[in-house]
């Protein structure tokens, strides 16, 4: 089990490096794991140390992103000394911009890493089984959905509570039939194949036959999915914490500050929404351009096509 | 005869789905960590009196099993409980804003399309040179935008900057006490009305609010719209087309293309779920008085018969939908049988 486990870990590392010379042209792949990687360092190094305070290296974020600097001006426009300005309450903005990025990557990463166990175990479970059990969880998974997974978050996090372990354990729950779905669908794809009518016939164990033989199959499928997904989690933390469900106010966070702006947009000021909204964007862009490099990568389909 | 089988057949389907949605709706509330009394106390310095009366109330302190039979058994007869917030039944205060929501939700559409059908085919016209990199480039940045971001965005550009489009609500407010609702659908009901000037003003409302919503659904559809269109591109009438001395653009606009829209309008009618979701954010930033919009306000005012109802609502719309553009299928392309 253990070394199923590790296997399973380095699996995507070892499918890399071997399709390392198809990886050479792999421009999506490359701006997408550039981007991610920036703001993963950026998250760990502006990220909070401790309570109120920011920051692994000295100067880095420039300012104290909670706290507010009476010799600052309020809502000033971006210039030398705040190159993102300053907001109502006389904060940095450039500096909760970099220091609000571990709260969507946390709970992005955390969320989808749950989703993808608890999803594709029940899944590859359900799918080997068969019979009514498969089709009752089925039938609820579906259910599940094809309700808008926006709309199921927020009331999840409305009941749960505010903060980053509700806004993990929404999004998650709701990225569950996502990984069931795709789980179940390769395993009755995979379990009728010869292969495993062979393991089968050898006299393989039901277990070690799921674990070692049709599990590791399913793979390919979920890893293309996960990057998308973590996209679209980066955007539900946002949308959440942009609805006040994220973290508690004077902590750096996109969504809330971009929230906190739109009250003086009408007045014009336009740099209190524009730079956390472009941290969300890129960050979701970078997962995507993973998502689709990956699935380049492992779906010859489309590369056949190319030639063809 | 096969047709209405297959409608009879798929609509008793849709019913253990809508009846699970409810079910799991009804058991994810209750058994999540979190309490909607105290939520809706707001508080946790609440003397347990109160919250004890305030469960009774809401008929918390009875059995989870004689709850549930309750609660399915008020949506079976269109009893989705009382908002707390408004003081009127959830369902009148869902059927007041749904044509709001609908009409959002149709234009967005008809951006997404006015954005994505003609990038999808220059892609695919154009497949594996730059172009087609750099509209897939756009296309997956579409799936990254935050919706509520591009909302504000727009706003500030087209609505503070340059005031073309007013940033909220339907209608200016000179219409508000004036304004003849019938149908409910503003468009349609400025049309009814012909009155040219409210029209336009109606129109000026949504293109904020709809551009928002399209744009998000613009990359998925982008993407289905080059790959029905690769397929088709490669058919061997699109080839006869060709031999015949047929302009590209004819075999492209004529030809492939009306072929290559069954597969997209299937999915145009399926996307309607992640455009409810969207609608959420659109409706919050530009104050749309809809379905979603009242769902953020019930969950602000801790309005919990709204928020169950309203979710149970949706869910049920949806499946609706969704059946719908499953029978519509069958009309669009002959070949479906059943």
């Amino acid at each position: 089990m253990t070394r199923w486990l590790v296997q399973a870990v380095l699996w995507p590392f070892r499918r890399l490096q071997a399709g390392r010379r198809a990886i050479r042209h792999q421009t999506l792949l490359k701006v997408g794991l550039f981007i991610v990687i920036s703001f993963i360092l950026m998250a760990i190094i502006c990220g909070p140390q401790g309570r109120g305070r920011y920051g692994r290296i000295p100067g880095v974020p420039p300012y104290n992103p909670e706290k507010s600097y009476p010799e600052f001006p309020r809502l000033a426009p971006p210039s030398a000394a705040h190159w993102m300005g300053t907001d109502h309450l006389q904060r940095d903005v450039f500096s909760r911009v970099i220091a609000g990025g571990w709260a969507p990557i946390v709970v992005a990463f955390a969320s989808i890493a749950i989703a993808l166990s608890v999803g594709s175990l029940i899944g590859w479970i359900s799918g080997y089984i068969g019979g009514w059990p498969d089709r009752a969880l089925s039938l609820t998974m579906d259910a599940i959905y094809s309700f808008p997974s926006m709309i199921l978050a927020i009331a999840l996090v409305a009941v749960i509570g505010t903060g980053i372990t509700p806004m993990i354990a929404a999004i998650s729950f709701v990225y569950v039939p996502t990984y069931f779905r795709i789980t179940r669908a390769e395993v009755l794809k995979v379990r009728e194949q010869t292969f495993v009518e062979a393991a089968r016939a050898v006299g393989v164990s039901g277990t070690r036959l799921l674990l070692r033989h049709i599990a590791p199959n399913t793979v390919n499928a979920i890893m293309a999915v996960s990057s998308f997904n973590i996209a679209d989690a980066i955007l539900t933390e946002a949308a959440l914490s942009f609805l006040g469900y994220g973290l508690p106010p004077p902590a750096p966070d996109w969504g809330f500050d971009i929230q906190n702006g739109q009250r003086f947009l009408q007045a014009g000021y336009w740099w209190l929404i524009t730079f956390p909204g472009l941290m969300i964007l890129t960050l979701s862009l970078g997962f995507g351009l993973i998502g689709e490099g990956i699935s380049d990568l492992v779906n010859p389909k489309r590369r056949r096509k190319k030639i063809g | 005869m096969g047709l209405a089988r297959y409608i009879v057949q798929r609509f008793v389907l849709t019913i253990p789905m809508v009846f699970i949605l409810l079910s799991v709706v009804f058991l994810v509330l209750r058994l999540m960590p979190g309490d909607p009394v105290l939520a809706m106390l707001g508080g946790r310095n609440v003397s347990p009196e109160l919250i004890e009366k305030k469960r009774h109330e809401m008929g918390l302190d009875k059995p989870l099993g004689v709850q549930y039979v309750e609660y399915l058994g008020g949506i079976l007869h269109g009893d989705f409980g009382k908002s707390s917030r408004t003081g009127k039944p959830v369902l009148y205060e869902l059927f007041s804003r749904l044509p709001a929501t609908v009409e959002l939700a149709v234009w967005g559409m008809f951006f997404a399309a006015l954005f994505g059908l003609p990038t999808g085919i220059l892609a695919a016209t154009r497949a594996d040179r730059p172009l087609d990199h750099t509209v897939r480039v756009f296309h997956i940045g579409s799936f990254a935008l935050p919706i509520f971001w591009v909302g504000l965005m727009l706003q500030v550009i087209f609505g503070v900057k340059l005031g073309w489009f007013p940033v909220a609500g339907r209608l200016a407010g000179r219409y508000a006490f004036t304004f003849d609702r019938i149908t409910g659908f503003y468009v349609l009901d400025a049309i009814i009305h012909r009155d040219g000037a409210l029209l336009l003003d109606v129109l000026k409302h949504l293109v904020l609010p709809a551009v928002t919503l399209g744009l998000a659904q613009t990359g998925l559809l982008g993407r289905i719209t080059r790959a029905a269109m690769l397929e088709v591109l490669d058919a061997d009438y699109v080839t006869t087309a060709r031999s015949k001395g047929l302009k590209e653009r004819a075999v492209v606009m004529k030809h492939a293309l009306k072929n290559a829209l069954i597969p997209i309008v299937t999915v145009l009618g399926l996307q309607f779920a992640i455009l409810m979701g969207g609608a959420v954010l659109t409706e919050t930033v530009f104050s749309w008085p809809g379905i979603a919009g009242f769902l953020v306000r019930s969950l602000d005012s801790r309005d919990w018969w709204a928020l169950q109802g309203t979710i149970a609502f949706i869910g049920i719309f949806i499946a609706t939908i969704n059946l719908v553009v499953d029978i519509l299928y069958s009309f669009i392309d002959p070949r479906v049988r059943y």
